[in-house]
């Protein structure tokens, strides 16, 4: 529970896309934007549909929204 | 604070008023009275079948006067709907409940194999039924504040 091996840079892309509020990148991906919320502090990992969704507004590929943080330790 | 934790606040609030308010009322109402066999049966089998609308209808009165007063207060609009992760914390919040109760139906069990009084048994699971309640409210304002 809490934060999870994903990060994201989500509150950047918002402030670098014509400062989009998080209520405006809820409406786009159909979420509340305590959900919004939530994903930029870390406390709670997107589902896969909603993290394409969320990438595919900043139009950039779903690896330069989200990074697995925990990567290197689990294929060692 | 997010809409959902202070709904849950208040669900929680009004959860424990309804039920203390009509707990008092049960026990002032019928504190004198001696209750054997069937009109045991028949006097438990009631109390936990009113308090069921009377929960479901206060509720609804609460959570109407709650939205009322949280547009003038902060001009908030409630989320029209549930997303997936109103959905997730609702399923966990759901299991924590479900937990509590099993619990407490197991303990009701147990007090009729000690051959404890039926209305031991009646009143542990009533109690569990209350307490797997805010069980469930309680970790739904957990699980927000502290992430799935």
């Amino acid at each position: 529970m809490g934060q999870s091996h994903i990060s994201n840079n989500v509150r950047n892309l918002r402030f670098n896309h014509h400062e989009m509020t998080q209520q405006q990148l809820a409406d786009q991906v159909g979420v509340t934007r305590q959900t919004i919320v939530a994903i930029e502090k870390g406390k709670y990992s997107p589902s896969l549909e909603l993290a394409f969704r969320i990438a595919r507004v900043f139009k950039l590929p779903l690896e330069d929204v989200f990074t697995y943080e925990g990567a290197d330790s689990t294929n060692k | 604070m997010s809409y959902q934790e202070k709904k849950n606040i208040v669900s929680l609030i009004s959860t424990v008023l309804i039920f203390g308010f009509y707990c008092l009322y049960v026990y002032e109402r019928f504190k004198d009275t001696i209750l054997e066999g069937e009109a045991l049966f028949r006097f438990w089998g009631a109390v936990i079948l009113i308090l069921i609308p009377i929960t479901i209808v206060a509720k609804i009165i609460i959570e109407i006067i709650f939205i009322i007063i949280n547009r003038i207060a902060t001009r908030e609009v409630e989320p029209s709907f549930a997303d997936e992760l109103d959905k997730l914390i609702g399923l966990k919040a759901m299991r924590t409940s479900y937990f509590v109760f099993i619990l407490g139906f197991l303990l009701a069990m147990g007090a009729l194999v000690l051959q404890m009084p039926p209305a031991t048994m009646f009143i542990i699971l009533f109690l569990s039924g209350f307490v797997s309640e805010v069980a469930g409210i309680v970790s739904q304002l957990y699980l927000y504040r502290k992430g799935v």
